[in-house]
């Protein structure tokens, strides 16, 4: 089982850090820490499908010295899709990071308890 | 290939294009550009479910001249086009049925914004609902989670604001999940085009290969998906987030963001896993469960729900759950009723936040529940389309919500023994409640006040919202009258999406 873990360690680390993210994002009460969390919950999925997308002895798929062969390079679909989990990891980031300016200033807090008391009081 | 084959594209990249070129517009463009896109794509797609139905067959359309995956692909049918024809309908009432109270509603400088995401909304579900691909599916939940996040927080109030984070939240821990899931059955299968990945998925279900990952798969892409359609116990997030929002905001969260994942749920579950695969994987049952508890749980909450606009909400909980019990169910029945409820439900449930909206504005913007009274003499046709839309959520026979009931105890009488007794107790008791908060409501407008006769005065309501308002009960008699027809061209549809 240890062997295993530790031959698949890419996909260890980013099943561990995943985790850790998941926890912190729906645990914590502050926003930024929930952002934090959300950001090494994406960051755990894209270093999982990076590491799938290695082949060990290979290189990046950009044509050098003429080889054409795909057995030279990697697989550089997975990069893809990471650069493009990526942009919209961002601008989900820029999203919440811009409300939580919004709710801070309104209520002087980022806890997201004492934001859900302070709003109940509020005229509907 | 026809020209009309190229018209889905056309409504991705036009609707994409509007929506840019409304961020350098006034107020007054941008909401004639969101008209114009809703028209036009809805005309589009018209077209194209024409050419469908003429030759019963579904087509591949391949962009960017590459095959998958360095291009891109969706795929267009009969089920496709039907249900998107009726999701567009949904949006051209609501938006022209909120538009005016919105417009108040809104800071000006702010509601070129807001037409910008309406039309991002738009988009995304186009390309949920066409796509052929499960990245792109992921791209496309992200920007209707943003674009829907907006809008739950355009009024700007703290109500709204706290809403939007909770929906926000809640919303990427779905998404979350739903990118694991797909990136684990990118590894498993080496695919991301659903073809693909189901001729893949069908080749290890044979040889009982990755038995594991695959039910890990499935349900990190059901629980995520779950998450974002409010299916209890997710649903905290959805009261604020609906009944906080502008009246076409209210409307479009209830009926398209929500019903956008629906469909890509059966569209993973028929097309890319194989809903044989997806029996032998044991997920129906615990989806069966959630989804009949959500029937009670949700009515529940409703008949409890001191504003109108809690209750529309909660009772949106209620009929998620039907539609998760109707899945759960593992047959051909069930995800027809699936199906055929996510339509009619989206119909009816924007209807009843646009009439309750302005039922809430005729009786003095108020948002209780006993403020109604006499609503009917304030305003006659905003009562008559919130009553349309509560005893068709009741069930009552001869409209499109009676299918799905109906369709789903036939389901459920067929599979037999537990099953059988849960959907029919379930439906029961969630049919009862919906009577007695519905009607209860519904019942008191037309009991004129006599403590105060000056609030039985008839209130003017604008154009646009009178003819939202009648284009949502043409919608939905439309649904409940040709029903045999519209579940006719669903159910070969269904057959040909596999």
């Amino acid at each position: 089982m240890l062997s295993k873990l530790l031959t698949n360690y890419e996909e260890t680390v980013a099943v561990i850090l995943f985790c850790i993210g998941f926890s912190t994002m729906l645990l914590n009460k502050n926003l930024l820490k929930k952002i934090i969390g959300m950001d090494i919950m994406d960051t755990a999925v894209y270093l999982f499908l990076a590491s799938q997308g290695y082949i060990k002895g290979r290189t990046v798929p950009i044509v050098v010295d003429g080889i054409q062969s795909v057995e030279a390079y990697i697989n550089p679909i997975p990069a893809g899709l990471v650069l493009t989990g990526i942009v919209v990891s961002v601008s989900v980031s820029a999203l919440m990071l811009a409300l939580c300016i919004r709710l801070y200033y309104r209520y002087n807090t980022l806890n997201l308890d004492e934001i859900i008391a302070l709003a109940g009081k509020e005229e509907v | 290939m026809q020209f009309v084959q190229n018209f889905p594209f056309f409504c991705i990249l036009l609707t994409l294009m509007g929506a840019v070129a409304s961020s350098v517009m006034n107020s007054r463009m941008a909401r004639r550009t969101t008209l114009f896109l809703i028209l036009a794509d809805l005309a589009m797609n018209v077209s194209v479910m024409i050419y469908t139905l003429q030759t019963g067959d579904s087509y591949a359309y391949k962009m960017g001249h590459f095959p998958a995956p360095w291009g891109n692909e969706i795929r267009v049918g009969v089920l496709e086009t039907v249900s998107l024809t009726v999701f567009l309908l949904v949006i051209l009432f609501a938006f022209l049925g909120g538009m005016r109270k919105s417009e108040k509603e809104i800071e000006p400088t702010k509601y070129n914004i807001y037409c910008i995401l309406t039309d991002l909304v738009m988009l995304s579900l186009i390309a949920l609902v066409y796509t052929n691909d499960m990245f792109t599916a992921f791209v496309f939940i992200e920007i209707n989670t943003l674009a829907a996040a907006g809008l739950v927080m355009m009024r700007q109030g703290g109500r709204a604001l706290v809403a939007g984070v909770r929906y926000m939240m809640m919303n990427l821990l779905g998404s979350s999940l739903f990118l694991i899931g797909c990136v684990i059955l990118y590894t498993i299968t080496g695919h991301l085009l659903m073809v693909n990945i189901r001729e893949s998925v069908a080749a290890l279900a044979a040889t009982g290969q990755y038995h594991v990952p695959l039910t890990v798969v499935v349900s990190l892409i059901s629980v995520g998906l779950a998450m974002k359609c409010a299916l209890f116990p997710f649903d905290k997030w959805l009261p604020a987030a609906y009944s906080n929002s502008t009246p076409t905001g209210s409307a479009m969260l209830s009926s398209i963001v929500s019903k956008g994942y629906i469909f890509l749920l059966i569209k993973v579950y028929v097309r890319v896993i194989g809903f044989d695969v997806i029996r032998s994987l044991g997920i129906c049952d615990v989806l069966f469960i959630f989804g009949a508890i959500g029937m009670v749980a949700g009515s529940v909450n409703a008949t409890r729900a001191k504003t109108t606009r809690m209750m529309v909400a909660y009772s949106s909980v209620a009929q998620i759950g039907y539609i998760f019990a109707a899945l759960g169910l593992g047959s051909e029945m069930g995800v027809m009723c699936a199906l055929w409820h996510t339509l009619a439900h989206s119909a009816t449930k924007s209807m009843l936040f646009i009439s309750a909206h302005t039922l809430d504005h005729a009786s003095g913007d108020t948002h209780l529940r006993k403020d109604l009274r006499g609503a009917f003499y304030r305003s006659p046709l905003a009562a008559a389309a919130f009553t349309l839309g509560a005893v068709n959520l009741v069930g009552v026979p001869l409209l499109s919500v009676f299918i799905t009931k109906v369709t789903m105890a036939q389901a459920a009488i067929q599979i037999g023994g537990r099953h059988t007794v849960i959907a029919l107790c379930a439906l029961a008791i969630s049919t009862l409640l919906n009577a007695k908060y519905f009607l209860g409501t519904t019942m008191q407008m037309y009991i004129p006040d006599h403590e105060h006769p000056e609030r039985n005065a008839k209130v003017k309501i604008n154009f646009y919202a009178a003819l939202g308002l009648i284009g949502f009960i043409a919608l939905n008699l439309t649904l409940s009258f040709f029903a045999q027809g519209i579940f006719g061209a669903l159910l070969d549809g269904l057959a040909r999406f596999a």
